[in-house]
């Protein structure tokens, strides 16, 4: 191979998706190179064509998608127009591929050993015992311990990262010399995070591999990479050095994504605006309303004798994960093991953990959704029990409102989004009439920005961080005196995740709200939260002050996540 | 019946084509029916408008009987004995005023058989209600209360899919008639069928409902009902059920085909619809009896009626399938 040639080069790509609503342009007109040895990192917010352009150049765009124009030159060969095998063969032999999940990416009937020995064999022309060989070099290679004996395991017996491991090494089972990973950590834990990407760049750099990362989280870029290619709209808007792209960028677009991440290093009085989203027209600048005579602000809730707003005492709670019929033999999961605090009324409380950690089952647990086994609840000084219809457990209802990770499932697609928000309202009998109810959406909806003629609409005209506002809009819809939120930015981009904190911000100093804030991100918990619980299966390890907790771990767990924080400011790390 | 499934169903991956929530104008309830995926994937379709066109035709035609048909074939002024077993007006023989022949009483084949078509899709279609409500009641409450419940109804199904359906219904039918007094008999046939054929239907949905209960319930709007602390009912009512009714739709419509066969096999087996009211089953026995003394156009025109009929409402419920599924393509 030519040393002065480029590894991949991309010319003048587009990438068309003809649909019932006119042709989308997933990629337009777009300039790539890869060399040997470098990590390029594609990084943009959804549908900005990133995974695309990955999927174009191994000839794997989704139906109906296809490439309209330019060139992929890969080792200076055309991969446009290679008819099916040949593209195959390009595929495991030269180009390798690592998925987003690892659940899904290995097949759960083989054992890990006869996939990578199948791998190896389609691609090379070894013998068993070599590709077996082979096998158990790769899985070393790839950080697997007791590689021998490992390869006889099924996928199901690996964990998360583990998996991820396997896959990488099949990707470089056919000795590629290009790797395209897909968002390949989005699915793990910032711990296992760490570990893939150093295993990824460790790869890239001692075999001389090209790298192609996609990914959203400017973090992992600023990890991994050493060229970024940022994307908006279908178009790459900038590409250099990451060193420059995440301290000084150029473009617009790229210095408001910038802003938009979270900082973990000290703490904002709010988040950056972002102003380069111009798909967003509706009015995000909510319209400030007189809380003290408007309906909003209106009170009904008595602040409890000990000024907690809601406590919880030694909660327990274990799922069961294997049904048997003796107790001896369930097989059950401690996930609340004897959780223990106290929200002061008017406070952000932050719950942070990995998943599985059990961060969430306490918040289910806060709204009834779970029924503890042990321990007990009080929200404004009583217990509140969930279908409870009496005067007393409901006013303790509507004191306590969710706010949920998933936008895109926790509106009821069939109902309008005047019915949606009026829903607690009409429930409740807050309000006199219908034309009242009417009004009182309409403010809400203009409160959390969304302007009142989004009342008519139907959750499906909106995007993602549209619908987080209306589930704002719905939980605030009962006067709650509680926001229990849980991740609620994790399912949307930096730039609108900024503006969904700052408008929860917003609405807690407003309206004088407790919060209960469930997070994994810890930049995003120390924008957000006064105090903060770091929890870890299923037990809290350390309560502290935020800044406290930033500035002085005193629990070594907290320390270890705190280290695998991904790090802007850390970028000559691996430049060393 | 379509018209009624393009009007439920008007969401779609609008989200992925429209990129960062471009603001859409509210839309009115017609550009909604017009304007969706669903009506898309229709219009794009050949073979789901052939078919809709031909059920529309047919029940349309059906239903209009007594304004088009051109005799009344239940009415004894204008049945002529003289006029029986008259063949098709292009075979030798026939009358130009007898489009299809005449069976063996002397009524018009073609009148016949729009009254018979009339009465089979009514009780497909009463029947395939029954089979739907009940079905659909039971697999909610089965899929959202779980536990003893569940168990309870979903082994009752099992036992009953053991069975086959046309025996069952046979079975309920024969008990039903039984329990009736004398008198009655004749008169409640067709309800006798209609209910014979829906408690035998009922398992397919409450299976599917139950299926898509499990999933809904387990979503977050689900779970952000519950917080506000809506009773139950009003959860499975308004956030449930409206939400797992795509699937039940296509089975509903591949179950009126079955229904309208079942109801034809009951008929032809002489367990159904009484002769004096005729439906196509009743219409294809009567004509069994004559079909080998060459008298073939009573037994077949009516059979040709029931099939394309069933062929068309299968074919429409096989294009819903993929347009409401779109992983299952």
């Amino acid at each position: 191979m030519a040393t002065d040639q480029a590894l991949l080069e991309i010319h003048n790509l587009s990438v068309q998706f003809p649909t019932r609503r006119g042709v989308v342009e997933a990629a337009r007109a777009i300039n790539l190179q890869v060399q040997p040895g470098e990590v390029l990192g594609l990084v943009g917010e959804s549908g900005a064509g990133k995974s695309t352009i990955g999927n174009a150049i191994i000839d794997l765009l989704e139906h109906p998608g296809r490439v309209t124009e330019g060139s992929i030159l890969f080792q200076g060969e055309e991969l446009r127009g290679l008819d099916d095998d040949a593209m195959r063969k390009v595929r495991g032999d030269r180009i390798g591929m690592i998925f987003q999940d690892p659940q899904t990416s290995l097949n759960p009937l083989l054992r890990i050993g006869e996939q990578l020995i199948e791998t190896i064999r389609k691609s090379l022309p070894v013998s068993d015992k070599e590709a077996h060989s082979r096998a158990v070099d790769l899985l070393e290679a790839v950080g697997i311990d007791q590689a021998e004996v490992r390869l006889k395991s099924y996928p199901h017996q690996f964990s998360g990262g583990m998996r991820q491991r396997v896959v990488i090494a099949l990707a470089l089972a056919g000795e590629p010399d290009l790797i395209i990973a897909d968002e390949p950590t989005t699915a793990l834990d910032v711990s296992i995070q760490a570990q893939i990407l150093d295993l990824i760049r460790h790869l890239c750099k001692t075999r001389n591999l090209g790298v192609i990362i996609v990914t959203h989280d400017i973090g992992v870029i600023a990890n991994i990479a050493d060229r970024v290619a940022v994307m908006y709209r279908g178009e790459v808007v900038e590409t250099g050095p990451v060193a420059q792209i995440v301290g000084a960028p150029q473009h617009d677009y790229t210095i408001s994504l910038i802003a938009a991440v979270p900082p973990a290093d000290r703490k904002l009085e709010r988040f950056n605006s972002v102003d380069y989203i111009d798909g967003d027209n509706l009015d995000h600048s909510a319209r400030r309303i007189d809380v003290g005579t408007h309906w909003l602000g209106e009170q009904s809730h008595s602040k409890s004798p000990d000024g907690a707003a809601v406590s919880v005492e030694n909660l327990k709670l274990s799922f069961v994960l294997e049904r048997a019929l003796f107790k001896r033999n369930r097989k059950m999961l401690q996930a609340v093991d004897d959780v223990t605090f106290s929200i002061a009324d008017g406070e952000t409380f932050g719950l942070v953990g990995e998943s599985g950690s059990g961060k969430s089952t306490v918040a289910r647990l806060i709204v009834g959704l779970y029924k503890p086994q042990a321990g007990r609840i009080r929200v404004m000084g009583q217990e509140v029990e969930l279908h409870k219809q009496d005067e007393q457990s409901l006013l303790a209802r509507r004191a306590l409102q969710m706010i949920f990770q998933d936008p895109y499932s926790s509106l009821n697609g069939r109902l309008k989004v005047l019915d949606i928000v009026a829903e607690p309202i009409r429930f409740f009998k807050m309000a006199g009439s219908e034309k009242q109810v009417r009004s009182i959406v309409k403010d809400l909806l203009d409160h959390v920005g969304l302007g009142a003629a989004a009342a008519m609409r139907y959750p499906h005209e909106f995007s993602g961080g549209q619908r987080q506002r209306i589930s704002i809009a719905r939980a605030l819809a009962s006067r709650p005196r509680i926001l229990i939120c849980d991740e609620p930015t994790s399912a949307l981009d930096v730039s609108i995740q900024a503006q969904i904190l700052n408008l929860l911000k917003d609405l807690q100093q407003e309206l004088g709200l407790t919060m209960l804030f469930i997070s994994h991100d810890l930049p995003v918990i120390r924008q957000m939260c006064d105090r903060v619980a770091v929890m870890r299966n299923g037990a809290i390890c350390e309560i502290a002050q935020t800044e406290l907790l930033f500035n002085a771990p005193s629990h070594e767990y907290t320390r270890h996540l705190l280290d695998l924080m991904p790090r802007m400011d850390l970028l000559d790390r691996h430049y060393q | 019946m379509c018209l009624s499934i393009l009007a439920f169903d008007w969401e779609g991956s609008s989200i992925s084509t429209n990129p960062a929530g471009s603001v859409v104008k509210p839309r009115g309830f017609f550009s909604r029916l017009i304007d969706n995926d669903i009506a898309w994937s229709f219009f794009h379709s050949p073979a789901a408008m052939i078919a809709a066109f031909i059920t529309l035709v047919c029940v349309m035609a059906t239903m209009l009987a007594p304004w088009i048909a051109p005799f009344n074939p239940f009415d004894p002024s204008q049945i002529s004995l003289w006029d029986g077993k008259l063949p098709p007006v292009w075979v030798e023989g026939g009358q130009p005023q007898y489009l299809l022949g005449t069976d063996n009483q002397g009524r018009d084949m073609l009148s016949t058989i729009l009254y018979g078509g009339r009465l089979s899709i009514l009780v497909g279609l009463a029947a395939v209600c029954l089979g739907m409500v009940l079905g659909v009641l039971l697999g909610v409450i089965s899929g959202y209360f779980g536990g003893a419940v569940d168990a309870v109804i979903m082994r009752i199904a099992d036992i009953q899919l053991t069975i086959p359906g046309i025996l069952l219904a046979i079975l309920i039918n024969g008990i039903g008639r039984t329990l009736l007094p004398l008198e009655l008999r004749e008169d409640f046939a067709i309800y006798v069928v209609i209910f014979a054929i829906g408690l035998t239907d009922w398992p397919q949905f409450a299976r599917v409902t139950r299926g898509a209960t499990l999933v809904e319930s387990q979503k977050e709007y689900v779970q952000a009902a519950r917080v506000i602390g809506l009773p139950r009912w009003l959860i499975i009512m308004r956030h449930i059920l409206p939400n797992v009714m795509r699937p039940v739709l296509v089975i509903a419509t591949i179950g009126l085909a079955l229904a309208i066969i079942s109801e034809a096999t009951l008929s032809f087996l002489g367990q159904g619809i009484p002769p004096t009211t005729p439906s196509l089953g009743t219409l294809i026995r009567v004509g069994n009896e004559y079909l080998f003394s060459g008298l073939w156009w009573i037994t077949l025109f009516p059979a040709a009626a029931l099939v394309i009929l069933v062929f068309a409402v299968n074919l429409l419920g096989d294009w819903m399938r993929d347009a409401l599924n779109p992983k299952l393509r």
